[in-house]
């Protein structure tokens, strides 16, 4: 186990190495020369030259991969064009923001989808499993800019139950989360049908067993024997995906972010990408993918933690 | 003669069986209805549409729905249902192609991860873990403006971000399918690598990749209007779902019309395809079912 681990955390760091290298080949080797993309309209002969020097532009491929990734993994980032500060100071502002949404989504889906899928699962064919079973097919199919415009437009801007936007920053707790309740429900909806699907298909799976039966037989209520017994191991699951959730999350974030005008790497990179800041919008896709990177990898481990047989399926 | 014959009908009927019980599931025979539409709506686009959709008529900009502008006008004065019939062109197009492509790439990388030498897989894989460690969203909106905002673009950015996905399952498929009686048989005979996997191992694990391919559809649908709204899918005079959605946002305040007439078609192609994609699959693959 302990041998898996370190395993996967090397394959983790590996993997960032490479996808850190091959997103600044990938910038470099576009079309046009980073430079002029990088000063857009305000490109001259000599601020291009400047850029280019300054960025190491003119020597060798390999080398200059190699620099940026020694100056990334030293937290070098680069400068912000705007702000005229480090881009990690930049990042520093608007990860945790990200991140915070990312794991009160979580948690709203977890909470809405468990018992969901869990009731449908019991009342197997009823309305209520079929009901459930529609709705979750179509928040998982519904784009998340549609859910982050509507939600925005009902509950915030017609209903006004919550703030439309901001983050409530600098107002206290209770505000903070009254300004997170909803972004968090836009992000993680699409997540509530999926827990709920994954969690009724296995424990669907889990009360068909014998030990269930077992369970039956002796007679215990059957209330006991779902949730205390049955619902600990049909969860199990869930966790298996959180990874590839934190993946689809943060695509949904990112219009989230936008609509509710929610400091995040989200709007950060919208807004860099459209004032060219592509210092900024590189240190946001590294910091998102390093998220990324490490919720997959942590999802492996725990998998692995909960069944060992995952070990040798993911050989 | 008479064999194939009956073969051919046998088939005909197998498929013809299959439409039914695809039918008489609600949710299939929604998801048909909505695709047909859906599908005539964009080839037709051209006849049913009743303005250009490029055309700029800046003094009936931002009206509400009325006989001559079914849906309204947007903030250019052009018309708005002509625009989203051309939208559904766009949307349609991207999701085949990136489907044809990403299924295409995926499949014959996957197989020869599977069946190739260990390192070759090894690389492989770690591109395809590479290319997963980007967020599809975050990495368009960072490379999007770099190789020019545009179709192309797009189906660029979905492709290779959606390649590990069938790469990875078709990989796997292979090497379960290689340890099977049936190609070890066919290895003792002599056959080659390429011809096992080819001839005898794809046609079983084809059938599954083009039933989670179909589900897919909603999911390209859906990322081509959500890039354009962000400004690095398809640019004007070009017309998208995602476009439309845009200016509804930005001139929410004058009016909704813009808002509802992008996310109606939206909405019904990803919910379309979608529950056409959970029906083919409950109907000609419920094994699929178990995995969600």
């Amino acid at each position: 186990m302990f041998a898996y681990a370190l395993k996967r955390i090397g394959l983790g760091f590996l993997v960032l190495i490479l996808a850190i290298s091959s997103l600044y080949v990938l910038i470099l080797a576009a079309p046009g020369d980073p430079a002029s993309a990088m000063l857009g309209p305000r490109a001259t002969p000599a601020l291009r030259a400047a850029i280019t020097e300054k960025l190491g532009l003119d020597r060798p491929m390999p080398v200059q991969v190699f620099n940026y990734l020694i100056s990334v993994l030293q937290g070098d980032l680069g400068i912000d064009l705007r702000s005229r500060q480090p881009v990690l100071n930049t990042l520093k502002i608007h990860v945790p923001r990200t991140l915070e949404l990312l794991g009160a989504s979580l948690l709203i889906s977890a909470a809405i989808g468990i018992p969901l899928g869990c009731i449908a699962a019991v009342r197997r064919n009823s309305l209520f499993d079929r009901v459930v079973g529609i709705l979750s097919v179509s928040v998982i199919a519904m784009p998340a800019v549609i859910i982050a415009i509507f939600g925005m437009l009902i509950f915030a801007a017609g209903l006004g139950w919550v703030p439309a936007i901001g983050a409530g920053d600098g107002e206290g707790l209770l505000s903070r989360l009254h300004h997170l309740i909803l972004p968090a429900i836009a992000v993680g909806a699409g997540w509530i049908g999926y827990i709920a699907r994954l969690v009724r298909a296995s424990m669907i799976e889990v009360l068909s067993t014998n030990y269930v039966r077992n369970a039956r037989a002796f007679g215990l209520p059957a209330r006991r024997i779902v949730f205390r017994y049955a619902l600990r191991i049909a969860v199990a699951p869930t966790v298996t995906v959180i990874g590839i959730g934190v993946g689809v999350m943060m695509g949904s974030a990112v219009f989230v972010e936008i609509v509710f005008a929610r400091p995040g790497i989200g709007k950060l990179m919208y807004e860099a990408v459209i004032l060219r800041n592509y210092p900024v919008s590189l240190g946001a896709v590294l910091a998102a993918s390093f998220i990324l990177i490490v919720a997959t990898t942590l999802s492996d481990i725990l998998n692995a933690l909960i069944d060992p047989r995952f070990i040798e399926d993911s050989e | 003669m008479s064999v194939s014959n009956t073969n051919t009908a046998t088939r005909r009927s197998a498929i013809g069986d299959g439409f039914l019980r695809l039918m008489s599931d609600p949710m299939g025979a929604i998801g048909v209805v909505l695709v047909t539409l859906l599908i005539l709506s964009a080839v037709f686009a051209s006849v049913l549409s009743p303005f250009d959709p490029a055309q700029i008529n800046v003094p009936i900009k931002l009206q509400p729905p009325s006989w001559e502008h079914w849906l309204g006008t947007d903030q250019l004065g052009r018309d708005v249902l002509s625009r989203a019939l051309y939208g559904g062109r766009i949307a349609l197009s991207v999701a085949l192609i990136s489907t044809a492509l990403s299924v295409g790439i995926g499949v014959i990388l996957g197989m020869v991860a599977g069946f190739g030498p260990k390192w070759l897989d090894n690389l492989i894989v770690l591109a395809f873990d590479t290319v997963r460690a980007y967020p599809v969203i975050i990495l368009a909106l960072a490379v999007g403006p770099i190789f020019g905002a545009g179709l192309k673009t797009v189906i660029g950015i979905l492709v290779v971000t959606s390649i590990p996905y069938y790469g990875r399952i078709v990989r796997t498929s292979v090497i379960s399918a290689s340890k099977a009686d049936y190609v070890e048989a066919l290895r003792a005979m002599g056959m080659s690598r390429v011809r096992i996997v080819a001839r005898h191992i794809l046609p079983n694990i084809i059938g599954p990749i083009l039933i989670l391919a179909s589900m897919d559809i909603p999911v390209y649908i859906a990322a081509e209007a959500g890039l354009s709204f962000l400004g690095v899918g398809v640019k004007p005079p070009d017309s998208s779902w995602g476009l439309i959605l845009d200016d509804g946002y930005k001139f929410i305040r004058q009016t909704y019309w813009l808002v509802i007439a992008g996310s109606v078609p939206l909405i019904t192609a990803t919910l379309g395809f979608t529950f056409l994609g959970e029906a083919l699959r409950d109907t000609f693959d419920p094994k699929l079912r178990k995995g969600v």
